[in-house]
């Protein structure tokens, strides 16, 4: 039997107290619990404790392209960020629009050990948005798909996106959409606006983004479907999520830790380490996101987790691909922006980084409360760690993080997962 | 230290008058039976061109020649670039062959910029047009042309007058950087083109938009006509090619009512019929050729300043060379967004 003992955590930043695993269970919470003597401790004093972090949105590049990342690598990087569970993304090579794709990463994920993976199934073949995938199949796989994504690529024909929304009710699944008008981003490079203006980039306007998220709330309620939005990045977005939610209308959203801490000025270095899809906007969009992540219009944080090797980030602006790593900076980047500046608190984080994203990719034994009985899937935080990010660093294979040298607060000291640590002093175990 | 020209942006009223002033000297050594110096003896510039632009190339080529430097000319098509070779290598590659500086033209806006901020190379970096994004050198020669009909030369910004830049603004680099130099200068810029071609944001550039080219005409002391590509009429930028010219165009009609000390310019190379007819191309009040002269000798100006050193431009003028300080012009060189942005 094996145990540990956590000891004077503020669970989810309230009172200190002792947490007891148990054979990967929760045994007990509470002050001087009995049958603590053969446990290993992990002293815990000052430090958060957090159910196990999930992510919505993670590229782990596997299969096809391993030079970037792979399932075990980027669950490795997934733990270091106190992530106990990752959605993988369809966007793979080939894609993941088969039962036998879906079920390859599920197995690697399996493998892996440090992080579980649910992976997310393509809309539709090959992302092409022409030809719905076998959706029925990859949720009765072993897999058990129940988020669906064309990510990277928008389900621009209405009908198409009309379609997936009332054919995964079935098995109440949910289209997480990937709101970017084709035909208004061509060749698009950075938000539209003051900077692309000076810039000379061509630009990618908000519109292209709120017009897509307008019509798939309306399709949504149209056919009582859900729908999730991905890695909103505009205040009209919030606006709209905000009207559609009023309404009843069953739409989540999430953001991504950079798009609540970056601007577009910083694309005036034109340094590729910016470039992301959806770009970084406005210092208002950004205050709106998170006053919209606070108040809940925005459902949960997921990190868009998108590793590329250096050669796509080591050249011209227009050559390079789109992206940034953000698993191992995720709850770093949400301390800052939203802990540290008074709009969330702890159990505020548990929830929009761990209750919220389970309930809307109906994972099971992940963002459960820290109670006796739940499985012991946990992070421990030292929200009082001030350091530089330093990519050398990183346990993902790819280092394209635009927080290189930036001094963020907060570290994961341990991640449980089904109580076995992945995580160890801020080690991968 | 202050060693690349990237944007217009970048250089103060002081700088460019000193560039505008440099050029004035450098163009007296083209009236000379012998139009060469020495200055950049034993200096390489290389002039790498991922874009085709025969005009720009063989202008920085000229002037460079005209300095005894040494070109070398290295053009994206039919080279390793065309197989897949990255900019990353490229620069590299010049770099091991010693070049003192890089004239880069480039498709993609920032490119210059990313050489100039990388640890790629040693040399300079100067733009020679990067994407939708700035051509510093072609407003450097257009503000001295303007310079030269407008005022009474040397020494001389362009305070008060009255610019107007006709066209596609969202995808032009010269429109950038004139609005930057022409108001450093002093100028009062006004963009005109149809909504279209504006860029979202344009509202915080120091500059005036009008939609409507006859209301701006009569006020202007000089009217730069942009080209407009056909190829923007199938991305629905405007109806017709007949619709732009009748509203955008400059015909021999809307010229007469300019003022009569107004002159008309043009980058090059111009759509006869389109934003320009024929009768105003041809007119003495078109400084299109003057411009491309001009453009020698402000890019033997720029890049005097950036590589020359101490060294006076011009030794045997009997006036004192403006680009001569007592103590060496390096202080007074243009600067570079490189210090400014860090």
């Amino acid at each position: 039997m094996s145990k540990t003992l956590i000891r004077g955590a503020k669970v989810l930043g309230g009172e200190a107290q002792d947490v007891l695993i148990t054979d990967g269970v929760i045994a007990a919470v509470g002050d001087e619990l009995a049958g603590t003597e053969d446990a290993a401790v992990v002293e815990a004093a000052g430090r958060i404790l957090l159910p196990g972090l999930v992510d919505l949105h993670t590229h782990l590049r596997e299969p096809g392209r391993e030079d970037s990342e792979t399932v075990l690598t980027g669950t490795k990087a997934a733990a270091v960020g106190g992530f106990t569970a990752v959605h993988a993304m369809a966007n793979t090579f080939p894609v993941a629009d088969t039962a036998g794709v879906v079920e390859q990463v599920w197995r690697l994920g399996k493998e892996s050990g440090y992080c579980d993976v649910q992976p997310v199934g393509a809309v539709t073949v090959g992302l092409e948005g022409k030809k719905l995938a076998e959706l029925g199949a990859m949720h009765d796989s072993a897999a058990g798909v129940r988020v669906f994504s064309d990510d990277g690529k928008c389900v621009d024909d209405a009908v198409i996106m009309r379609r997936a929304l009332e054919y995964v009710k079935a098995f109440d699944g949910v289209i997480a959409q990937h709101a970017q008008e084709p035909r208004l981003t061509e060749g698009a490079q950075m938000n539209e606006g003051i900077v692309s203006a000076e810039l000379g980039l061509a630009g990618w306007p908000a519109v292209a983004e709120e017009s897509i998220i307008a019509r798939d709330v309306l399709l949504a309620a149209h056919v009582g479907s859900r729908v999730h939005i991905c890695h909103l990045s505009t205040a009209g977005s919030v606006e709209i999520v905000r009207w559609a939610k009023s309404k009843g209308w069953n739409v989540t959203a999430e953001v991504t830790p950079h798009h609540l801490l970056l601007t577009d000025e910083l694309v005036r270095s034109y340094n590729p380490v910016y470039k992301v899809n959806p770009p970084l906007r406005t210092e208002a969009d950004v205050l709106a996101l998170r006053e919209a992540l606070a108040d809940g219009t925005i459902d949960c944080v997921a990190t868009d987790h998108a590793p590329h090797p250096h050669e796509d980030k080591d050249c011209e602006w227009g050559a390079a691909a789109m992206g940034m790593v953000g698993l191992e900076t995720a709850l770093s980047v949400v301390q800052h922006t939203m802990v540290d500046t008074g709009l969330l608190d702890w159990a505020g984080v548990a929830d929009r980084m761990s209750f919220r994203p389970a309930e809307i990719g109906r994972l099971k034994g992940h963002g459960r409360p820290v109670s006796p009985g739940e499985p012991a899937n946990l992070t421990l935080l030292d929200p009082a760690y001030r350091g530089p990010v330093d990519p050398a660093g990183f346990a993902s294979r790819s280092r394209n993080t635009p927080y290189e040298g930036r001094e963020l607060p907060g570290r994961v000291s341990h991640t449980f997962l089904r109580g076995r640590a992945t995580v160890v002093d801020g080690k991968l175990a | 230290m202050k060693r690349h020209l990237i944007s217009a942006a970048d250089l103060t009223r002081d700088d460019a008058v000193l560039i505008l002033d440099t050029a004035e000297e450098m163009a007296r050594v083209a009236d000379r039976p012998i139009k060469k110096l020495p200055t950049l003896r034993g200096r390489t510039v290389v002039n790498l061109f991922f874009e085709d632009s025969t005009r720009t190339r063989i202008s920085f080529e000229a002037a460079a020649k005209r300095l005894s430097a040494d070109v070398i000319n290295f053009s994206a098509k039919g080279s390793s670039v065309s197989k897949g070779e990255s900019l990353k290598d490229t620069a590299l590659t010049l770099e091991a062959m010693g070049a003192d500086a890089v004239v880069i033209r480039h498709g993609d806006s920032g490119a210059p910029h990313r050489l100039a901020t990388s640890d790629w190379i040693g040399g300079s970096v100067v733009n020679a047009g990067d994407g939708t994004h700035e051509h510093p050198t072609q407003a450097l020669l257009d503000a001295f042309t303007m310079r030269r009909h407008l005022t009474d030369g040397a020494g001389q910004d362009l305070s008060g007058r009255h610019i107007t830049i006709v066209g596609d603004i969202l995808h032009s680099r010269v429109a950038r950087s004139n609005v930057h130099l022409l108001t450093t200068l002093g100028a009062e810029v006004t963009l005109v083109a149809p909504p279209t071609l504006v860029p979202v944001g344009v509202e915080r550039w120091p500059c005036e938009v009008s939609y409507d080219l006859d209301a701006v005409l009569t006020k202007s002391d000089a009217v730069m006509m942009l080209r407009v590509q056909r190829e923007r009429m199938n991305a629905a930028f405007f109806p017709t090619e007949r619709e732009y010219a009748r509203r955008y165009g400059l015909d021999g009609d809307r010229m007469g009512r300019m003022p009569d000390h107004a002159i008309v310019m043009h980058p090059g190379p111009m759509n006869r019929g389109m934003e320009i007819t024929a009768q105003v191309a041809d007119s003495p009040r078109c400084t299109a050729v003057e411009q491309v002269a001009n453009g020698v000798s402000i890019r033997m100006a720029v890049l005097y300043l950036l590589l020359g050193g101490n060294e006076p431009a011009v030794t045997t003028t009997a006036h004192p060379s403006p680009a001569t300080t007592p103590d060496g012009g390096a202080a007074r060189r243009p600067s570079s967004r490189t210090e400014e942005t860090k």
